[in-house]
């Protein structure tokens, strides 16, 4: 039998969204691995081969809530992220708004030296930082994570924002120039809620960054400051099985930032435009 | 925007003060194992005691926490009051002057810490580190797939002998290894086991003027026949197995025999994490033509850094934390089959601990038999018996386990990757300026 | 605004950047050129280039910088790609696309070190991994990653991370592409490859570039994944520079030829940031 071309259209959709959704099974796979494996026993998570179905415990939930304080490693988790992103963002707008809006020979220069500041590998500085920190007082502190987090995030924050901001016709704001507005003013009233779906999604994205980083926060940080990537790090053990375990731990660490990347998605996904708004 | 900016600032730095260190407070820098997590569950039995202490814990990723202390020690940073060191580190910091001396009261009765515990973690004859648990290396096997093969081990096997055990029980066709071995890259990995193989096969890693003797045939012999076994009758993956990866496929029931930690025991023999817990047996570590090294001897111990402003009350914790009455603690809540051990005569004399513990008996032999100042074939310059303990080590022991991977993997062949190690640890010791 | 107001709105951040990169880089080049052993504190004293001569004559210097390279393109062309069809995929609506956007982008809010714990663990191993099952059940010879291709496994561990991430910032892209250009296009009998190769990869080019930029800043000092899996081998295989100077001088605790090992990534970096501006950074600033 003849297909139309109706039917034919129908059915490559199908296909499409069939495919789709495979492959976000296959990507979201290891995710739910995890987070079944911290239902197990360390004797179910060893099992040969996987196990699929089996009685869940929670025995390794309630073995973290016994032995840590997680809504403290919680709490530095956030304030260190959002406060890193806070302040990237503060130093950064004004920046890349000057950039973008009188922008020199030197702009894209000036931009490309900034991300080459983070190529830096981290165990190469380590000591200067340390030392920096010890001696200012600031080891375990939060404000030495956050100071940081702004710094090795601000190059990306300045790429995103930079592209994002170029892409706002140069008319709008050259109108209001005219009546004399001042710069700070240009920014608060006018940049911004122009560029505030950008401004959001930049804010996002550090933030789930910050959140990951896992070279300082294990590095500067001992017993008040630790963030929860710290936390995960303490459940490994040379000497004893810890798969389940560490799935429980992991799975209590990443759930609130994907749950915040899940609520904020539309978000995320609607600034991020390259070269696209027209 | 001035204003704006400091005012923004400061919210986001005061909401971000952190509590500084108060007087009485200890901070203890430990790791994640089994005996840990029991003493800081216990510690409030320490706080209750002594009302104007009060304990900050920090568990750490032991790669993490041997480089946070270090660095800590050496910047003399002061975060930590009490740490969690090994015997390499305490012998070489003790030293340098970067650990208080440790002196007890007559009621710890320091003569009942194993000799070989007190001696690895002294310098000079002054104990730097107290040891909270120690273990060794022996052979763990399963007695049900040996004498099914018809086999046996006894209590002291020769290299040779292993491997014809392991022969026999190789079944890979259902998912049994004749052997598991360490493989992954360290010198707390790879290199700790194969130091042990070499050793016996009287092989040593630095000759008397501290040139290093990788070169040297006893090590030829030693690395081609731990690469040939593993390869043979070992499981794949073996590359990237360590303590962990080897339990967990111990436990599932895949391995015939293990060579490794003697602390492995009691996890293997708990039916709560072990498929073949009551199918195990213990016998010494191999041996090919010396006994000496052919076992190591490890000791998580607690120190105190020197600078710490709490010198008394951190000793007055790691007194409570080693002593025998923390032992009988223990014992009174968990039972006598979850001690920690390797640490007291006291422990193994103990007839309800001889009763609860299957593996007692291997395991203080292993201890007591393991010397770390004389522990190759022929003199040397250094102590310790799975590492040398001097500070390059670290480094020589990566670059030399890397090699040793490699010829596991079939990438190089053993003569080169010993070639390769013997370079590297000239380039180490020659920048060291050791000649 | 003016020049100076320009320069004044800048400043905080290049003031900022600067001193970030001058007194850690700064102490970075003083200490490579001292001798500076945390082992040995009474050694000290300048000592030219021998901190440098010792790191690059490591015999896995070369590999490093070959295998940092190979990572870095391994996991760019993965992710680009992959991100880039993904993004195709999904760009039109279908039932429950709300959904399968969530979980294609959830992999991007794992940690890095979970996310090789997870992979070398509960996937690659080769007797208890779901792979080696999934082989075993349809009657192969399990595969064993880490061992046999240890750089192939880490860049996958890290592009099934980052691959998120190119999808995200493509699909935003394609939302905004012109449809009636599209349709146009279609209704010329535009077949679907040369309707990708005319109108939307251009339409792309910057956000790719941006992707590549930002993962590439990521990549070249992967570490805590190595680390965790591989531990740099077998023999060099997966070292990379991170690593190098981590493995090497790190854990000798000599500072100096640490900051030495610092000083060469640095380089490396910037050679590879010049080479791509060459090929890609004219579509990001054509003010």
């Amino acid at each position: 039998m003849m297909m139309t071309d109706r039917q034919r259209e129908l059915l490559k959709h199908r296909i499409r969204a069939a495919l789709a959704w495979v492959i976000a099974c296959l990507m979201f796979f290891p995710i739910l691995w995890m987070i079944l494996t911290s239902f197990k026993t360390e004797l179910q998570a060893i099992a040969v081969p996987p196990l699929f179905f089996f009685e869940p415990t929670i025995e390794n939930y309630v073995l973290i809530e016994e032995r840590t304080d997680y809504l403290r490693y919680a709490w530095n988790s956030v304030v260190t992220s959002f406060g890193g992103t806070l302040l990237g963002m503060l130093i950064a707008i004004p920046s890349a708004y000057a950039m973008a809006f009188n922008p020199s020979r030197r702009t894209k220069d000036i931009l490309l030296w900034m991300l080459s500041t983070k190529m830096l590998p981290a165990v190469g500085v380590m000591m200067p930082i340390y030392l920096i920190c010890q001696k200012l007082g600031l080891l375990d502190t939060r404000v030495a994570l956050i100071v940081i987090y702004a710094l090795i995030n601000l190059p990306v924050i300045m790429l995103i924002l930079f592209n994002y901001f170029r892409d706002i016709p140069k008319e709008i704001l050259e109108a209001s120039q005219i009546d004399g507005t001042s710069t700070f003013n240009e920014i608060v009233q006018i940049v911004l809620p122009l560029a505030w779906g950008g401004i959001a999604s930049t804010a996002l994205l550090s933030i789930v960054l910050l959140w990951n980083e896992a070279f300082w926060s294990i590095v500067l940080t001992s017993a008040d400051a630790g963030t929860l990537v710290a936390l995960v790090a303490s459940f490994s053990s040379p000497e004893g099985l810890f798969w389940a375990k560490l799935s429980a731990v992991s799975t209590l660490a990443c759930a609130p930032i994907i749950v915040f990347g899940w609520v904020t998605q539309k978000q995320l996904v609607q600034g991020l435009t390259f070269g696209a708004v027209k | 925007m001035n204003r704006l900016y400091r005012a923004t600032l400061g919210v986001a730095l005061c909401a971000a003060g952190a509590g500084s260190a108060l007087a009485g407070e200890l901070t203890i820098a430990t790791v994640n194992n089994g005996h840990m997590v029991e003493m800081q569950k216990l510690s409030t039995k320490f706080e209750a005691a002594n009302p104007d202490i009060s304990l900050n814990w920090v568990i750490l990723e032991e790669g993490v926490l041997r480089s946070r202390v270090t660095t800590d020690i050496t910047t003399k940073g002061g975060q930590f009051d009490v740490m969690t060191i090994g015997m390499y580190e305490a012998p070489i910091w003790g030293a340098r002057g970067w650990l208080e001396p440790l002196d007890f009261g007559a009621d710890y009765d320091v003569n009942d810490v194993l000799p070989a515990m007190r001696g690895g973690l002294s310098h000079d004859g002054t104990l730097y580190a107290a040891p909270f648990y120690g273990e060794s290396s022996m052979i763990m096997y399963r007695k049900d797939l040996v004498d099914a093969a018809g086999m046996s081990i006894d209590d002291n096997p020769t290299w040779d002998h292993i491997r014809d055990v392991a022969a026999s029980l190789h079944d890979p066709g259902n998912e049994v290894y004749g052997i598991c071995l360490r493989g992954k890259p360290g010198w707390g990995d790879n290199i700790a086991f194969i130091t042990t193989m070499a050793n016996s096969f009287g092989a040593q890693w630095f000759n008397e003027d501290w040139t290093p003797a990788l070169d040297s045939e006893a090590w030829n012999k030693a690395v081609n026949f731990y690469v040939d076994l593993l390869t043979t009758y070992g499981p794949p993956g073996s590359e990237g197995n360590s303590f962990n990866e080897i339990l967990a496929l111990i436990n599932a029931g895949k391995c015939g025999m293990w060579i490794d930690a003697t602390i492995a025991a009691s996890f293997v023999t708990d039916p709560g994490q072990s498929m073949v817990a009551d199918k195990m047996a213990f016998a010494q570590a191999p041996y090919a033509v010396t006994k000496k090294g052919a076992n190591w001897p490890w000791a998580w111990a607690l120190a105190v850094p020197a600078g710490t402003k709490q010198a008394e009350d951190a000793k007055s914790f790691i007194e409570w934390a080693t002593s025998k009455s923390y032992i009988e603690l223990v014992a009174s809540v968990n039972g006598w089959g979850n001690v920690p051990t390797g640490t007291r005569q006291s422990t193994y004399d103990n007839p309800m601990f001889q009763e609860a513990a299957t593996f007692d008996e291997a395991e203080l032999k292993a201890i007591l038999s393991a010397n770390p100042n004389d522990s190759t074939l022929n003199p040397s310059p250094y102590v310790g018996v799975q590492f040398a303990a001097i500070p390059e080590f670290q480094a020589i022991g990566i670059a030399v386990g890397q090699q040793m991977t490699a010829a596991l993997a079939g990438d190089i062949t053993v003569e080169d990757a010993l070639k390769n190690a013997q370079d590297a640890a000239d380039r180490e010791m020659r920048k060291a300026g050791y000649y | 605004m003016n020049r100076v107001q320009s320069r004044l709105l800048q400043a905080p951040s290049v003031t900022l950047l600067l001193m970030w990169m001058v007194i850690p880089l700064g102490l970075t080049l003083y200490f490579s050129t001292i001798r500076y052993n945390l082992l040995y504190p009474d050694r000290t004293g300048f000592i030219g280039w021998s901190n440098y001569e010792f790191f690059y004559t490591d015999p896995a210097f070369w590999p490093a910088v070959v295998n940092t390279l190979l990572m870095v393109s391994g996991i760019l062309t993965l992710t680009v790609v992959l991100g880039l069809a993904i993004a195709i995929l999904i760009d039109q609506p279908f039932v429950g696309r709300g959904i399968v956007r969530v979980m294609l982008i959830s992999p991007f809010f794992i940690m890095p070190t979970v996310n090789a714990l997870v992979w070398k663990n509960m996937f690659m191993n080769p007797i208890y991994g779901l792979f080696a099952s999934i082989s075993a059940g349809l009657g192969f010879e399990p595969i064993n990653w880490l061992s046999d291709w240890p750089l192939l496994s880490i860049v996958m561990m890290i592009s099934w991370q980052w691959t998120p991430f190119a999808v995200l910032i493509f699909i935003t892209s394609l939302q905004s592409q012109d449809q009636e250009q599209k349709e146009a296009a279609l209704l010329d009998g535009a077949g679907f490859f040369s309707q990708l190769f005319n109108l939307t990869l251009p339409h792309l080019a910057r956000p790719i570039a941006i992707v590549i930029l930002i993962q590439l800043i990521f990549h070249l000092v992967i570490f805590a994944e190595i680390l965790v899996t591989t531990g740099g081998g077998p023999g060099y295989q997966s070292t990379n520079l991170t690593y190098l100077i981590y493995s090497q001088a790190l854990l000798g605790f000599d500072v100096g030829v640490a900051s030495a090992g610092g000083v060469f990534a640095i380089i490396l970096a910037n050679i590879v940031a010049i080479l791509l501006v060459r090929f890609i950074g004219k579509t990001l600033t054509v003010a």
